[in-house]
This record gives structure tokens, C-alpha cells and sequence, in this order.
């Protein structure tokens, strides 16, 4: 019997598990169902919860040895009787467990409260196994290729047959070149369209423009990708580079950083949005009754006041930025240089990550694992810039709470 | 009071002197920098919408495409010499015969067509017959005939694919210039298709097989289609749906209504917003090193897709839910509580089903993000070229398939450039969901919208 | 001491600063002032009285024009100061406001520095040439709002920084840095403590030397003290106007002796 057909077996003892409960909580309690401690429902309950946890239980302890390799991948069936064999324990322990004093509604909070707890701790376990597994492949991989030249190298040459160039530097020039085009596009506009929303608009623009706005949020980045690629980047290489000289290439800095900042305008617009509409209308009231323009309150008053927190959403996009994947594997092209010309295609860590995780290179070669390197650098520096940004905005909220 | 009384400076008492009506030189300006200000307040926001109705424009433009496809309807003799030498009808025997000849039968087909219906044409060339119908063609003409012997040597009207370069003649992507140095098709072929579309046996019609077809290689982008990819991504969302939404509520209830205040509850508060802005690729390299290489469960396969987006997803549920179990006013808790009900009923009995809008809102647009998402599917091998539908559940959930967005972005990486209307049509379908799920949650939010 | 402070004649004497006519403002559909008439004399302290929304600080927020800001808000009506209708086309909301200055219930001191918030009129303004300029004219206000001694040691540190009543008081100072010609008050010592509020009273009077004083109050005793003249409203009605030792000895209104004998509000 394989596993997955024992958990559905199991599923079912568990629905027998609380018919029979039900059952014998009421003939337990005879005609009268208050002598019970819980209701007959809660017996039932117990019983099915008891069978199902001792099943889930070894099926867990099963799946953790075949994984690691203790158990053969074929003893499954075997697994699935034993499975099977527990649950229907559980059921005859709780159903004999059934008694007029029997506290059952507690003994299923517990069990639930359990497994809500269990449930909360699947945040912690992602980050345990995304750090482990970065950390143990970076390992392996700095095992075959000195970290120095990793992190101190400005050449990015990969070769199939060995001996290749695997400094970050280049990446890293491109990744923040990038991030910073694109930075330079969205918070310039996202900050004014939260001003424009929050201090001018009329609630007939704003409730026109703000959902059109959010909508370029819930575009995916494939589609920013795609547009990159086929409109953005020729557009920018027949109209402006070739006219000036400046390259050939489709796929360029600029077309990455100028469809990046636009995938960020609504990032930013809603995030200062909060910011500004956090600072309160008494600032605002005190500026206009001394006589000073809409502008020069926002200008002189709101903006310094929201500072702190407009600081917090510009890290928060910047992090955004670094991370993205599709719009520069779309739209900056591969060739790791670098060049201050923003109409050269240059590449990015996440493009490499892209590329050296899906050729055709051996999964133990230095080519394949300074992916996970290059992901731990990424998931280092976007972490750094997630705690300062969100320790900021918070200190931020809690001044005018 | 020791301070003394208060007198006005000078320059203000000039200023008090003038008139409300009239505007000096200062407030002028002033309000010229207002008017400038306000500008480019619109001007934002005019670019973000500009930028939306571009992106939007540009992408339906080029995809629109994909929902049209040219079709052929031809005569074919099928020639018992090519695809049946041994002349006994026996299907087993005749499936050794190879789509080859099947393309040499259809080639005959078109010529007969061609002196049929009389067109001549300068500089025809055989190879430009043969471009005109797709290579697809060939093996549809194979299996009907597989199914059906008897249709062996009888002359059967067939509705053939028309060849990627005559369909995109149709949709101004060819053009008789580009045609010229183009080593696929010539003027020739061209115009050789005109006058089948004049005589009404060339059609460009609505193209459903771009729906249900699975991807096809590199010298036939007009038979891909998103069949296996759509399939791939409903797998996806049903695991997504299924883990990410039991765990995710469970997390956010006992975070927000039973959780103490204690340091691990701190960590895992910080954990969870942390993880919601680690980049997306991350979780791939996670899915590769985990579930692949770790857990040895299969590459491509929809299982491990799944698994990835529900780690990714989890943030974003757990904290609308949570936002949305906060709204819930205390004095509901606190009047469960007071007839005699468990933390537990209180929690489970009202302020669950009280929150269950919010909750619902939130998990569609954590499930439309999944939907989207393309960089950590790249990394666990959904971009493999797959033309096989995966099995029916649950067996077809370690089965190879791809994604709509990994789809998209494998027809970029192709050369023909058919294949980028191909994406382009890929990235409507993938809106189209998207913007179903997002009006849903709309009409839920406004639904249950509650005021307390 | 012999009472200065409503000297019948002086009243009289006094020129007209503000006059209102048939002013009626609506929230949307509601009509929240309903065909006021008042006229506001110079250099004397008048008092908006009556139970909360009334009306009092609606009106108040009429005449420099704060309601402008409100998106509902329609005002019919004219408002003239000297003689100049404030809602004219032509005239600048923001001119209007630099003359007809404001403090609000809660202190907002801006987060910056007490200097930098006394400065901030005069500086958008321009009503200062250099530096030394702008020094004195922050020193006076500071000053005139009996807070120089209090803080003249720490002009720089941040204005949040100060007490409530010192909060307050800066935001007078503030206000009265402008130069402007009618400082309206809108319940200017509704948080802040009794002796903070005997202050801010103590100062009241002495601005009513420069400039004319409008002050909500909900407190019928802070109207007593520190106004010459007393406006009581009541659901969007002026309901009386007068001299406030007539208001509140002999009401003409039963309105108005509801109100102060405690019956109402």
C-alpha cells in the first residue's frame, strides 16, 4: 500500500474514528447527555484526531528516512500497513479513553493547539532550510573554488570544461547599476503620485487612479519581461543608442532599470502613501493656517515629517530591485562587464543564478554551485535591507501611534 | 510676565498694508512653484498609467495573434504506395511508416490543388509548397489515418495547419520584403497563398488548439500552445490551495489569538515578514536543494512547483489573515467568553467565520501571485520542453509539465519570432486568470464588506 | 485694580475688522451654519461659545478659509475682512491666511526645531531681510507668547520636545511670527492643564493689544475671563452676540440662560 493511498485510509479511519466516538459518548451517557463532561461531538473528535495524528506521525517519520536515505525508496508499501496499523491504534486507544469524566473537549484543544502551533513554526523551518541549504552548497562550492577570487574577482567567465572565471564583482556592478535605475525611475514618480493621491487628487481622480496604479502591481514580472524584451529594449537601441553611438543591444542597463522602475512605481506610491497619510492632519492644518501653499506644506513640513519612513520604502524597493529576476533575465542580456554606458547589456546575480542552474553543467561542478553562493550573497544583502528598512518604518509608525 | 510686549516688525507692517485682492510679486511666484508642484504631482501619475495602458496595449497588440491561426482545407489523395506498401491495411505495419511520407503525400496534395484550381505563379518552387503547410500537418494526416485504415487510397478533404511563415503573412508579421532574405519562404510562397485565401481555401480563423495544444518544437510555432502549461499551473494552484491555506490559517490564528508573548513568538513575527520580501528565486534555489536533490522527489514535476510557491505564498496569507482576524472587534471574543464558550469555541465559533472575508481576499491574491510567479519555477526545471499531458491527480502531480509563465518565457528564448506572438498570447490567457481571481476577491471583499 | 478689560465705551469706538453676512456653510447634504450675521471689532477678544457641534469652530474655520481644504464643504455667503470679501475669486487663500493667523486645539508644533518652527511663517512669507532680521523677529514672538525665558537657552532642539502648555505657546508664537492682523483660536486650551490654560489666558489678553482675538471656547468661565464681546451658538444658529458681561448677566435668550445656567450643552 503506498503512502498517499494510506492517507487517504487514514482520512477515512478518522471519520469512523468520530462516528464511533460519537457513538459510544452517548451510550455512555445514557438518556441524559449532561453527564458527559463534553459533548459527544468532542469524544468523536478525540477519537478521530488520535487515529489521524498516529497515523500522520509515522508516515512523517517514514518520509524523513527515505529522504535520508535510511530507508529504500521501494519499501513504501511495507510503510503504508504500518501506517495504517497505527491509525487503527489510535482509534481503539481513544475510543476506549471514552468515559462520562473523560475531559475530551480539553484533550482536542490540546491536540489542536498543537497543530497550530506546528503550523506557526513552518515560517522558521523555511528559513532554517533556506539558509542551510544555501550555506551547505556554498560550502561545497567554496571547497572547489577559492571564496578570494569568488568574491574579489572581476572577471565572470564560466567554461564547460573547467578552469572558469567566477568573480561577482561584474554581476554585482550590473545588479546594482540596474537597481539604481530603476530606483532613480520609481521613487522620483511613485513618491509624487502618493502626494499627488493624497494631497490634491479629487475623490473622483483618486478613485480612478489609484486602482489603475495598484493594477501595474498585480502585473507578474514575466509580463514586465516580456515588455522589456520586445518593446522596451528595441525602442531604446533604434531611437536613442544607435542614433548615439552608444551600442547595438536590445538588451541594455537602461531597458532593465526603466521597466524595473516602473514595476516598482506602485511599490513605492503605496508604500509613501501610508507614510504621508500616517503624518498627522494637525501638521498639515498648523502649515496652511500659517498662510503657507499646499506645496510648501508638503514640501517643508509633511516631508520631513514622513522622512524616516519614506527612507524605509526606498530600501524595501531597493531590496525589491536586487532580487528581481524575470525583467533582468529578459531585458539585461548575459554579458557580465563592467561599463558605465547604460546602453550595454550587462548582467545581473540573479540572471546567473538563472543561467548556471538551468544549463547543462554538472550539478557538482563549481559552474552549477556558485549559484548557491551567488543566491546566499543575494539572500544576505536583500535580508540586511529588509531588517533596516522594516525596523525604520516600524520606529516610524510608533512615533505617531 | 517679564517678557516684553510685543511690537511688529517692519517688513511686515508693508506687507498687512496691501490689498487681498491684489497679488503681490512674492505670492505670485509662490504660487507659480504650487502650480509647477502640482504638475508634477500629475505627471506621475500620468507616466504610471501611461506606462500601464502601454504595457497593456503593446502585450494584447502582440499576442492577439495567437487566437487567430491559418488553416488550409485541402483534397488529399492518400497514396496507398507511399503510406501503405504492403497493401494489406494492417495498422500495426503501417504505423512503421514515418511522418515523411506522410509530408510527401500532403506536398502531392498541394500541387493537385494548385493545378486544380489553376494558379500559376513565377519562381514557385517545390520547396515553397512544402513550406506552406505546417510539418504539423504531416502527423495529423498520419493519425487520423492510423485510427482509420480504410481511408487508405480514397481522396479525403483534410484541414490542415498553414506553415508559420504563410500565417504570419496573414497577420503582417511576414511581409513581401522580409520575405526576400528570408531563406523560409519567398515571395513566391507568398502569393501562392494569396491566391489560395482568394479561392477560399486558405482561412485565418479562431484558434482553439492554442488553448489545448501542448508546446511544439522550434520549426512549428503554429501548432504550440498552452494546453500542458495551464494544466501545469491549475496542478500548482490545487497544492498551493491545499497546504498553503489549512497551514497559513492556522498559523495566523494561533499567532494572533493564542500565541504568549515571548521571544519565539517575536523571532517567528520577524521571520514572517522577513520572508515575505526574500527575493523569489530564492525560494527556487530552496526548491532545488530541498525537494530535488534532498528529498529525491521528481524535476518539472508539479509536486515540487507546488511545494515552492506554497513556502512563497505562506507570508502573504499569514498576514492578511492575521489583518483580517485583528479587525474583528475584542467585545465579539469577549461575549463568547462570557456564556461559558473554550478560547478555543470563542475562536473557532465566531471570530473565525467573522473574518473569513478578509481571509478569502487575501489567499486569492496570495494565490494570483503564485500564479505568476516564473523565477523559482525556472530553477526546479519547469522549463523543460514538455509535450505530454500530465495524468489525471494525484499521479499527475510527479509528472513532468510546465507553467504559463515558465511557458512564456521559453517561447522567448526561441528564435522564430513567431513564437514571441506565441508569449505574447500566453501572457492574455495568464492575465485573464489573474484578473478573474482579482474581481473575485473584489466582489467577496464587497460582499461581506461589514462595518462594526 | 480697576477693570480695563471691557470698558463699555472703548468698544464702542473700535472699528469693524470682520463682518460676516448670511453666511451658511453645508457638509454635503447637511447644513452645519445656518444664515450667521456678525460683526468682529478690531483689537478686542471675541468668544465663540455654545454646546459641542454648534457650529462655533465651523464658522471659525470660515473666515481664514481652513474649510477650504475639506472636500464637502460649501460656503454661501461673504466673509469681509476690512471691507474685502475672503471668498472672492480673486482673493489667495493663502494671502488670507498669512493675515488671519490660527492656533488649534491640539499643539502641532512641526518637527523641527523651536526656532525653525517660529521662523517658518516669517520665512515663507519673506518678511524678514537677513539673519539678524529674522532672529529679532523670532525673539519677539517668542517673546510676546511669554515662552523666550523658557527657551531661549534651546532654540535648537526639536519643538516636540517642550511641555503641552509650552507646545502651545509656541504654536502661539508661531501664529503670531506671521504678523498677521486676527489670530483665530480654536479651543486653544482644551488639552492643557489649569495652569498651562491661565498662561495661555494671560497671554490671550495681551494680543488683544495688537491684533483682534477670536477663541472658541467650550468653557463658559475662559469666555468670562478673557473675551470683550461673546457669540453663543447653538445647532448652527448665532443665537446671541453681544458684550460678554451682558451675555452672561442678563441673556436675552432662553437659549442662551439654558446654556449658561448649565441646562443645556
Amino acid at each position: 500500500m503506498s503512502l498517499s493511498w494510506a492517507l487517504l485510509v487514514s482520512l477515512g479511519l478518522a471519520c469512523a474514528g468520530y462516528l464511533i466516538g460519537r457513538r459510544r459518548a452517548f451510550a455512555v451517557a445514557g438518556p441524559d447527555v449532561r453527564r458527559l463532561h463534553s459533548r459527544p461531538t468532542y469524544h468523536g473528535f478525540s477519537v478521530a484526531l488520535t487515529s489521524f495524528i498516529a497515523g500522520l506521525a509515522v508516515m512523517f517519520i517514514a518520509t524523513i528516512l527515505r529522504m535520508t536515505g535510511t530507508l529504500d525508496v521501494y519499501a513504501g508499501p511495507i510503510w503504508g500497513w504500518i501506517v495504517l496499523a497505527a491509525a487503527i491504534l489510535g482509534l481503539v486507544w481513544g475510543a476506549t479513553r471514552i468515559d462520562s469524566g473523560y475531559k475530551a473537549r480539553n484533550a482536542v484543544e490540546r491536540m489542536v493547539m498543537g497543530v497550530l502551533m506546528l503550523c506557526s513554526m513552518i515560517a522558521i523551518l523555511t528559513t532554517a532550510a533556506i539558509v542551510l541549504s544555501l550555506i551547505f552548497e556554498t560550502g561545497h562550492f567554496f571547497q572547489l573554488y577559492d571564496w578570494k577570487d569568488f568574491f574579489f574577482g572581476t572577471e565572470w567567465t564560466p567554461r564547460f570544461q573547467g578552469e572558469s572565471e567566477l568573480g561577482i564583482l561584474p554581476l554585482l556592478w550590473g545588479t546594482l547599476y540596474i537597481s539604481f535605475i530603476a530606483l532613480l525611475v520609481s521613487v522620483p514618480i511613485g513618491l509624487f503620485a502618493a502626494i499627488y493621491m493624497s494631497e490634491y487628487a479629487s475623490p473622483k481622480v483618486r478613485s480612478f487612479a489609484k486602482p489603475l496604479i495598484e493594477l501595474l502591481a498585480g502585473i507578474p514580472t514575466i509580463v514586465y519581461g516580456l515588455f522589456a524584451l520586445m518593446t522596451v529594449g528595441p525602442l531604446l537601441r533604434d531611437y536613442f543608442a544607435q542614433p548615439m553611438g552608444l551600442g547595438n543591444s536590445g538588451s541594455s542597463v537602461l531597458t532593465a532599470g526603466l521597466v524595473m522602475g516602473i514595476m516598482l512605481i506602485p511599490f513605492v506610491s503605496s508604500l509613501s502613501d501610508d507614510i504621508i497619510n500616517a503624518v498627522p492632519q494637525s501638521l498639515r492644518d498648523g502649515a496652511l493656517g500659517l498662510g503657507s501653499t499646499p506645496s510648501e506644506t508638503v514640501r517643508q513640513v509633511v516631508l520631513p515629517a514622513a522622512l524616516p519612513g519614506v527612507v524605509g520604502a526606498v530600501l524595501l524597493a531597493a531590496s525589491r530591485a536586487i532580487g528581481e529576476t524575470m525583467i533582468v533575465v529578459l531585458g539585461a542580456g548575459a554579458a557580465a562587464q563592467m561599463s558605465v554606458n547604460p546602453f550595454e547589456a550587462m548582467t545581473t546575480i540573479t540572471v546567473k543564478i538563472v543561467s548556471q542552474l538551468t544549463g547543462d553543467s554538472d550539478f557538482n561542478s563549481p559552474e552549477a554551485l556558485v549559484a548557491f553562493a551567488l543566491g546566499l550573497t543575494l539572500f544576505v544583502i536583500t535580508l540586511a535591507l529588509n531588517i533596516v528598512a522594516l525596523y525604520i518604518v516600524r520606529k516610524y509608525r510608533e512615533q505617531y501611534e | 510676565m517679564t517678557d516684553l510686549p510685543l511690537s511688529q516688525p517692519g517688513a511686515a507692517r508693508t506687507d498687512k498694508a496691501g490689498s487681498l485682492l491684489a497679488q503681490d510679486a512674492r505670492i505670485k511666484s509662490r504660487n507659480a512653484a504650487e502650480k509647477r508642484f502640482r504638475t508634477y504631482g500629475a505627471t506621475a501619475i500620468g507616466i504610471a498609467v501611461l506606462a500601464l495602458v502601454v504595457l497593456l496595449v503593446t502585450i494584447i497588440g502582440n499576442g492577439a495573434g495567437a487566437f487567430r491561426q491559418s488553416y488550409l482545407t485541402l483534397p488529399v489523395t492518400l497514396d496507398a504506395e507511399l503510406i501503405d506498401p504492403e497493401g494489406n491495411r494492417d495498422p500495426t505495419e503501417m504505423s512503421q511508416i514515418l511522418t515523411l511520407s506522410y509530408g510527401r503525400v500532403l506536398d502531392q496534395a498541394v500541387q493537385d490543388a494548385i493545378s486544380a484550381q489553376n494558379i500559376q505563379i513565377e519562381g514557385l518552387v517545390e520547396d515553397d509548397i512544402r513550406g506552406l503547410i505546417s510539418r504539423e500537418a504531416s502527423s495529423q494526416v498520419r493519425n487520423r489515418v492510423l485510427e482509420d485504415p480504410e481511408l487508405v487510397g480514397q481522396t479525403v478533404e483534410f484541414n490542415v495547419l498553414a506553415g508559420g511563415r504563410i500565417d504570419g503573412y496573414f497577420k503582417n508579421r511576414v511581409t513581401m520584403e522580409s520575405a526576400e532574405r528570408d531563406g523560409n519562404t519567398s515571395p513566391a510562397q507568398l502569393m501562392l497563398a494569396d491566391a489560395l485565401k482568394e479561392r477560399g481555401m486558405l482561412v485565418t480563423r479562431f484558434n482553439w488548439n492554442f488553448l489545448t495544444n501542448p508546446d511544439a518544437s522550434d520549426q512549428r510555432p503554429e501548432a504550440a500552445g498552452v494546453g500542458v502549461a495551464i494544466l501545469g499551473s491549475l496542478y500548482m494552484m490545487l497544492v498551493v490551495l491545499v497546504l498553503a491555506v489549512p497551514i497559513g490559517v492556522a498559523a495566523s490564528i494561533y499567532l494572533e489569538e493564542f500565541a504568549p508573548k515571548n521571544r519565539l513568538t517575536d523571532i517567528i513575527e520577524v521571520n514572517i515578514s522577513n520572508l515575505a520580501a526574500v527575493p523569489s528565486i530564492v525560494f527556487g534555489i530552496l526548491g532545488l536543494a530541498a525537494f530535488i536533490n534532498f528529498a529525491g522527489l521528481p524535476q518539472s514535476a508539479p509536486i515540487v512547483g507546488g511545494l515552492v510557491l506554497t513556502l512563497m505564498t505562506l507570508p502573504t496569507i499569514i498576514i492578511s489573515t492575521r489583518a483580517a482576524l485583528k479587525a474583528v472587534p475584542p467585545s465579539i471574543r469577549d461575549a463568547a467568553l462570557g456564556v461559558g464558550a473554550s478560547k478555543m469555541q470563542s475562536v473557532f465559533h465566531h471570530v473565525l467565520p467573522l473574518a473569513m472575508p478578509g481571509i478569502l481576499t487575501g489567499t486569492i491574491i496570495g494565490l494570483a501571485q503564485a500564479l505568476g510567479e516564473t523565477a523559482p519555477l525556472l530553477l526546479i526545471g519547469m522549463v523543460a520542453f514538455v509535450t505530454e499531458y500530465p495524468d489525471p491527480l494525484p499521479q499527475g502531480l510527479f509528472d513532468p509539465a510546465s507553467a504559463l509563465p515558465v511557458q512564456v518565457y521559453n517561447w522567448t528564448q526561441r528564435s522564430d519570432p513567431a513564437f514571441f506572438e506565441r508569449a505574447s498570447g500566453a501572457i492574455i490567457i495568464l492575465l485573464i486568470f489573474l484578473l478573474c481571481m482579482n474581481l473575485l476577491a473584489i466582489y467577496l471583499r464587497r460582499k461581506f464588506e461589514r462595518r462594526w | 485694580m480697576y477693570d480695563t478689560t471691557r470698558p463699555e465705551t472703548a468698544v464702542s469706538q473700535q472699528d469693524t475688522k470682520i463682518s460676516a453676512r448670511n453666511v451658511q456653510v453645508y457638509y454635503g447634504e447637511k447644513q452645519a451654519i445656518k444664515d450667521v450675521n456678525v460683526e468682529i471689532l478690531d483689537k478686542t477678544v471675541t468668544a465663540f461659545i455654545g454646546p459641542s457641534g454648534c457650529g462655533k469652530s465651523t464658522f471659525l474655520r470660515c473666515i481664514n478659509r481652513m474649510n477650504d481644504t475639506i472636500d464637502i464643504a460649501r460656503i454661501e455667503g461673504e466673509i469681509r475682512l476690512d471691507g474685502e470679501d475672503v471668498y472672492d475669486r480673486r482673493v489667495d487663500p493663502v494671502q488670507l491666511r498669512a493675515k488671519v493667523g490660527m492656533v488649534f486645539q491640539k499643539p502641532n508644533p512641526f518637527p523641527k526645531s523651536i526656532y525653525d518652527n517660529v521662523a517658518y511663517g516669517p520665512r515663507i512669507h519673506g518678511l524678514s531681510r537677513n539673519k539678524a532680521d529674522l532672529d529679532g523677529i523670532v525673539e519677539k514672538a517668542l517673546r510676546g507668547a511669554a515662552l523666550w525665558n523658557e527657551v531661549k537657552d534651546r532654540l535648537h532642539e526639536p519643538g516636540t520636545g517642550l511641555s503641552g502648555g509650552q507646545q502651545q505657546r509656541l504654536c502661539i508664537a508661531r501664529a503670531v511670527a506671521t504678523a498677521p492682523e486676527v489670530l483665530l483660536m480654536d479651543e486653544p486650551c482644551s488639552a492643557l492643564d489649569p495652569i498651562a490654560t491661565s498662561q495661555v489666558e494671560e497671554l490671550i489678553d495681551q494680543l488683544r493689544e495688537q491684533f483682534s482675538v477670536v477663541i472658541v471656547t467650550h468653557s463658559m468661565q475662559q469666555a468670562a475671563r478673557v473675551s470683550q464681546k461673546t457669540a453663543f451658538f447653538h445647532l448652527g444658529n448665532l443665537v446671541e452676540y453681544g458684550d460678554t458681561d451682558d451675555i452672561f448677566t442678563k441673556p436675552q435668550d432662553s437659549r442662551t440662560e439654558a446654556y449658561i445656567s448649565g441646562r443645556i450643552g
